[in-house]
């Protein structure tokens, strides 16, 4: 019933291709009956006289052949109208139900795609979309199937009821082993369905992680690994295979039984003169063009459950309820200040508290440092303050636009202006100038098609120094009133780090910059520094006051130093 | 490769490529005829009742009988030669594709990792995932209707023939044509889609970048522009499914249409001829049946082909997967490296990636045995490239590179990889536990040994530190870990494998001041017995090392010990004055 549902909902997203194809499929149906009466008036009317009586007169020859001839250009007519209406209107609906799923995944907040798996929300946008959309263009057929199979049926039991019993008892059974079939067949398909999602889940993490792999000398480890995945799923096809053998095999044996039956019972008829043997032929006809399709009726409500999971899976997304934008950007901060934090608390799920109470001040157009041990929280703190994850308590201010550089780059596969620019209306000179700032120009300006040079998925072309400088020209090029540098150049040597402070200090002066840094040479350019310890500030102020006042931050800071003289 | 090889090379290379579908093929389609047998019983049996008297009106009951029990014991015969042919086929197939994927997948592995090239990593798992599954689905209808329908027309034209060599004739002269037409356009349909699947390749994309880029679209408001994305790729694959299906739905009446011109030939040839050139009316009437069986499959054809076109698609871009030379040939038989530290001669080695531009230039040094040497260098320099080319992750355009006394082209690969690890740049980490992920270098490893190797590199603090120690799970590539953290699983696990060489590309570039200190004395300590080659910007690495490497734009610049290097004032003795001016003008 819910199948039903689905359906609905679907075929209103494409009304005019299905309305075609459910009149094609219907046109199909009529003149199916009517090449089956045909071959039985010709048989009786044309073949016969001229077997047994030696003639025939010439019209009657012409009438049967042109008839013959009208009705199955009649039938290709709906044959052409049911698969255009019906292709189209699944391409329509895939279209529809994709876009409302990216259109999701965009509006949705990055808690939501954190939660997930990236290789099941891919799956929605593909497979889950394809297979909820995967009984709409069978099913005007299995609607067109149905009128031949109420006509076919009254047409037998009107001639004849001896054989209308046969015909009545063989389409239903057929359809019935079918939908059984079907049903049997659910488990051993949605078993090499499973088996094929572990497959790819292992080839995807191990194609992914290859350097790893091979650098460990794990090639033969994971290729072991896929093979025993590739051998369970070759079993589960194997089983799914030897099953579908069987149903497809008795689908073409019980109605070939069914006719041989009606043929030998009509034969009696026959020979009773109760019809003729034309009508008998036509008979035989009829079934066997009806049997056939059957199947599909058949899969279409054998493939029904899966068409329904389908659709609960993209459904499951789109129901999603978009959270109302952060509430953190609604505070403007009193003027002089560049940002404003007040007691944050965050905790990754129900894990530890990661901030447990953060609170600071920075003044406007300010270059403070966050500097924190490895998982300090420096990376959750910067990720609230970009407005990408949501504090369980606190408040942030500050202006905007604020531009966050990611400690891990990601480079989009596009041009390295659309990288920069992101889509916004820049100019070149404004991505060259950030360029610049970031001293990504450089390497830019080599590359062969300079900025429209498009660059390998996730950046896989260029160094590590360059992927993050190509990061940081797209933070600046916003002109944000707030930056937020999350050790953004750990890949760039010093002395390029060390130019392109230098420019962020003198292009950028009235910005607020807060820099998650650890370098001393970076720290040394802050004005302010806030050491971040145990989930909260434990220290700020000068890196020359903390160095007194927090042993924490000296020990920290100073270990490059203290090697040196040790 | 020949990406554009056409339908029959691909099948002829595959037929070759799987031995498993060779086997016991000619059983198989013997089975198939037997099977193909059952669907002529129904107009052989209207021939016999038509022409034994039913034509008039009359049929003797013992006769009725007679035939109809042959007629049951046929169909059941062939439906059992059916079952069993359809089970070999997907046996022998799927044990083919299985095969395939397992093949394709090692060769993936075993390519240097150049070829491997990361932008074309999401394209390698496409090749055995979606492509063999393809192939799969495709057996188990298309390749099946294949056998079949052929058989099928075989036993059907034999039928045909027997009953009236002249009617057969007409059949098969009418049916040709509409083979001409199928295979006319053929080749456009199979354009049509290839460009569907390409307009799906973009989509995916799309999808792929909404979903793994979700935090930069979002920090930067780039929601509109992905939107816009998405949107044009999802129309431009409406607008080729549409495209796509309506060449197909023109073509698919194609068999409809050729059917009723057949039956309409065949019964005007055969009344033309009538009872006097020996046909009877039982067998122009079994004609009319015939000719409906043999054009079915022929029209079932137009959709197969369809199929078959995509099928062959997917079919040749797996096998030219296998068919990309391993640029990284295992050598034969491979030469086992001595069970100690070895010296690491790099000799005018040269590289580039693809055609690209030079990006390794002459660079020749000897990095003595047990020596700890640094590896340092504005970024972009090469610093990556040489260390991949060390653990012979890819080979020298020219040059070569020597471990021990012998190139590294010449040793055997476990022998090599167990001797020479390389801990990269971005700390990896599979979707598994830390614990895990720390065993990945030495399979089988004890937790009291992972225990240790965190102990032994002064990281039993922070492990004591997480809830779950080891069985905190690292989540995709390690996203549920701060960036530092996953550097310092990354370093355990290459710590655990205990190589005799030790290649650190940045591998604490992420890691806080303090503990990147501890690890390094940590790892010199360890270090003893071991030659470590490490890339740093952070020059402390330098400082303690015994041999500093320079690099600059591709070249070797400078080589010598720390002290040296300041002195000489060159490159190096500014890349430190910068370096130490940063750190201790705070003091
Ligand atoms: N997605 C996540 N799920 C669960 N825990 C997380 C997640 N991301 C980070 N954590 C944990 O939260 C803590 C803080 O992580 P964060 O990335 O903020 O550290 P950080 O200070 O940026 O460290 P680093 O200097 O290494 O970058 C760490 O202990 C980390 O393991
Ligand atoms: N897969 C690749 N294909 C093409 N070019 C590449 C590839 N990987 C790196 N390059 C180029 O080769 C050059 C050297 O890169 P490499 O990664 O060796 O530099 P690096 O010295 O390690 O720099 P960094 O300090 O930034 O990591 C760079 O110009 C880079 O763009
Ligand atoms: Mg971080
Ligand atoms: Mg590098």
């Amino acid at each position: 019933m819910r199948g039903l549902l689905v359906l609905r909902d679907q075929v209103r997203l494409a009304p005019k291709p299905f309305g075609l194809a459910v009149g094609g499929s219907v046109l199909y149906a009529i003149t199916t009956v009517a090449s089956s009466a045909v071959l039985g008036w010709v048989v009786d009317n044309v073949v016969a006289p001229r077997f047994t009586e030696g003639r025939v007169a010439s019209g009657t020859v012409i009438a049967g052949i042109l008839a013959i001839l009208a009705v199955g250009v009649c039938k290709s007519v709906g044959i052409v109208m049911r698969r255009l209406g019906a292709m189209t209107a699944q391409a329509q609906v895939q279209a529809v139900l994709r876009g409302r799923v990216i259109d999701k995944y965009l509006d949705l907040p990055l808690s939501f795609h954190r939660a997930r798996p990236t290789g099941e929300l891919l799956a929605h946008a593909d497979g889950d979309a394809e297979a909820a959309t995967g009984v709409l263009a069978p099913l005007p057929w299995a609607t067109g199937i149905l009128v031949l199979l109420v006509v076919t049926g009254g047409w037998l039991v009107a001639t004849d009821p001896f054989l209308g019993v046969i015909g009545l008892v063989l389409l239903p059974s057929v359809l019935l082993v079918n939908v059984a079939f079907e049903r049997r067949l659910e488990v051993p398909a949605n078993q090499a369905q499973e088996r094929y999602g572990d497959l790819s889940a292992v080839a995807y993490e191990s194609i992914d992680g290859a350097l790893v792999v091979k650098t460990l000398g794990a090639e033969g480890r994971e290729s072991d690994r896929f093979a025993a995945k590739a051998e369970s799923l070759r079993e589960a096809k194997v089983e799914l295979g030897s099953q579908q053998a069987l149903l497809f095999q008795l689908l073409d044996a019980l109605p070939t039984a069914g006719i041989l039956l009606l043929l030998v019972v009509g034969a009696w008829r026959v020979d009773r003169g109760i019809i003729t043997p034309g009508t008998l032929i036509a008979f035989v006809n009829l079934l066997r063009l009806v049997t056939w399709p059957l199947h599909m009726v058949g899969w279409v409500l054998g493939s029904l459950p899966r068409t329904v999971a389908g659709n609960d899976r993209v459904q499951g997304v789109l129901r999603q309820p978009v959270p109302p934008a952060s509430e953190l950007r609604l505070v403007a901060p009193p003027s002089g200040v560049g940002l404003d934090v007040r007691d944050l608390h965050f905790s990754y799920g129900a894990g530890a508290a990661v901030l447990d109470g953060v609170s600071f001040c920075i003044p406007q157009g300010c270059t403070a440092a966050l500097v924190g041990a490895t998982g300090a929280g420096k990376s959750t703190l910067m990720q609230i303050l970009g407005g990408l994850l949501d504090p369980a308590s606190g408040t942030v201010s500050a202006p905007t636009p604020v531009a966050l550089a990611f400690q891990e780059p990601f480079v989009f596969a596009d041009s390295a202006f659309t990288n920069i620019s992101l889509g916004t209306d820049l100019t070149e000179a404004d991505v060259a100038r950030a360029a610049r700032i970031a001293q990504a120009d450089e390497f830019l300006d080599r590359l062969p098609r300079r900025y429209d040079s498009v660059i390998g998925e996730r950046g896989a072309t260029l160094s590590g120094g360059q992927r993050q400088r190509l990061a940081l020209a797209r933070a600046l090029v916003r002109r944000p009133q707030l930056l937020l540098l999350d050790d953004a150049t750990s890949s760039v040597d010093p002395s390029t780090e060390a130019d392109i402070l230098r420019g962020l200090s003198s292009e950028l002066a009235a910005t607020t910059t807060l820099i998650v840094a650890s370098r001393p040479s970076t720290i040394a350019l802050a004005e302010l520094v806030l050491f971040l310890d145990g989930g909260r500030i434990a220290a700020s102020g000068t890196h020359a006051e903390l160095l007194v006042t927090s042993p924490g931050y000296a020990r920290l800071v100073q270990a490059y130093e203290q090697d040196r003289v040790a | 490769m020949g990406s554009d090889d056409g339908t029959w090379r691909v099948l002829k290379r595959g037929w070759e490529t799987s031995p498993a579908i060779r086997q016991g093929a000619v059983l198989t389609a013997l089975l198939a005829l037997v099977g193909a047998a059952g669907q002529a019983a129904i107009p052989v049996l209207i021939q016999q009742m038509l022409d034994r008297g039913l034509v008039d009106g009359r049929m003797q009951g013992g006769m009725l009988a007679v035939l109809a029990v042959i007629g049951f014991g046929v169909v059941v015969t062939t439906a059992v030669a059916g079952v069993m042919t359809r089970r070999r086929l997907i046996r022998r197939g799927e044990e083919a594709l299985a095969a395939l994927r397992v093949d394709a997948f090692r060769h993936i592995h075993r390519l240097s990792i150049a070829t491997q090239s990361e932008d074309r990593r999401g394209a390698l798992v496409a090749r055995v995932t979606t492509d063999v599954e393809q192939l799969s689905q495709f057996l188990s209808w298309g390749g099946v209707a294949w056998l079949v329908n052929t058989s099928i027309i075989i036993i059907v034209v034999i039928v045909m023939v027997v009953y009236d060599a002249r009617l057969a004739f007409v059949a098969i002269a009418v049916v040709l044509p509409m083979v001409a037409v199928l295979k006319a356009v053929q080749h456009r349909i199979a354009a049509r889609y290839d460009a569907v699947r390409s307009r799906l390749a973009d989509l995916l994309t799309a999808v792929s970048e909404t979903v793994m880029g979700a935090s930069v679209i979002r920090a930067y408001g780039a929601q509109p522009v992905m939107r816009r994305r998405a949107q044009s790729t999802t129309e431009a694959l409406r607008v080729s499914q549409v495209r796509a299906a309506q060449m197909s739905a023109f073509l698919f009446p194609t068999g409809e249409l050729f059917s009723v011109l057949t039956v309409a030939a065949v019964l005007g040839v055969g009344l033309f001829l009538g009872p006097a050139s020996g046909l009877s009316a039982g067998e122009l009437v079994a004609f009319v049946f015939l000719v409906n069986l043999f054009l079915q499959p022929v029209a079932e054809f137009t959709d197969i082909i369809d199929q078959t076109q995509l099928a062959v698609a997917g079919w040749r871009r797996v096998l030219d997967v296998l068919a990309t030379p391993i640029d990284l040939v295992e050598p034969e038989p491979g030469v086992l490296l001595p069970h100690e530290p070895p010296q690491v001669t790099v000799d005018h080695v040269s590289f580039r990636y693809g055609s690209g531009p030079m990006v390794l230039d002459d660079v020749t040094a000897v990095l003595p045995a047990g020596a700890r040497i640094a590896l340092v260098g504005a970024t972009g320099s090469g610093k990556t490239t040489l260390a991949k080319l060390l653990a012979r992750l890819a080979d020298p355009t020219d040059g070569r590179v020597l471990v021990g006394d012998h190139d590294v082209r010449d040793v055997a690969s476990p022998s090599l990889r167990s001797t020479v690890v390389m801990v990269p740049q971005e700390g990896f980490l599979f979707d598994a536990t830390i614990g895990a992920n720390v065993r990945f270098g030495k399979p089988g490893a004890s937790d009291a040994e992972i225990h240790a190797a965190f102990a032994d590199l002064g990281l039993d603090d922070w492990l004591a530190g997480l809830a779950h120690g080891l069985d905190t799970p690292a989540g995709e590539r390690g996203d549920s870990l701060s960036v530092g953290e996953r550097q310092l699983v990354s370093l355990a696990r290459a710590y655990l494998a205990d190589p005799y060489c030790l290649i650190l590309d940045e591998a604490t570039s992420a890691v806080d001041p303090a503990t990147e200190v501890r690890l390094a004395e940590a790892v010199e300590s360890l270090s003893r017995g071991r030659t470590t080659i490490a890339i740093a910007h952070r020059l402390s690495t330098a400082e303690r090392a015994d041999l500093v490497l320079v690099m600059e734009h591709g070249r070797l610049v400078e080589q010598g010990r720390h002290a040296d290097l300041v002195e000489a004032g060159g490159p190096y003795a500014k890349l430190h004055e910068r370096w130490v001016s940063g750190t201790a003008s705070l003091a």
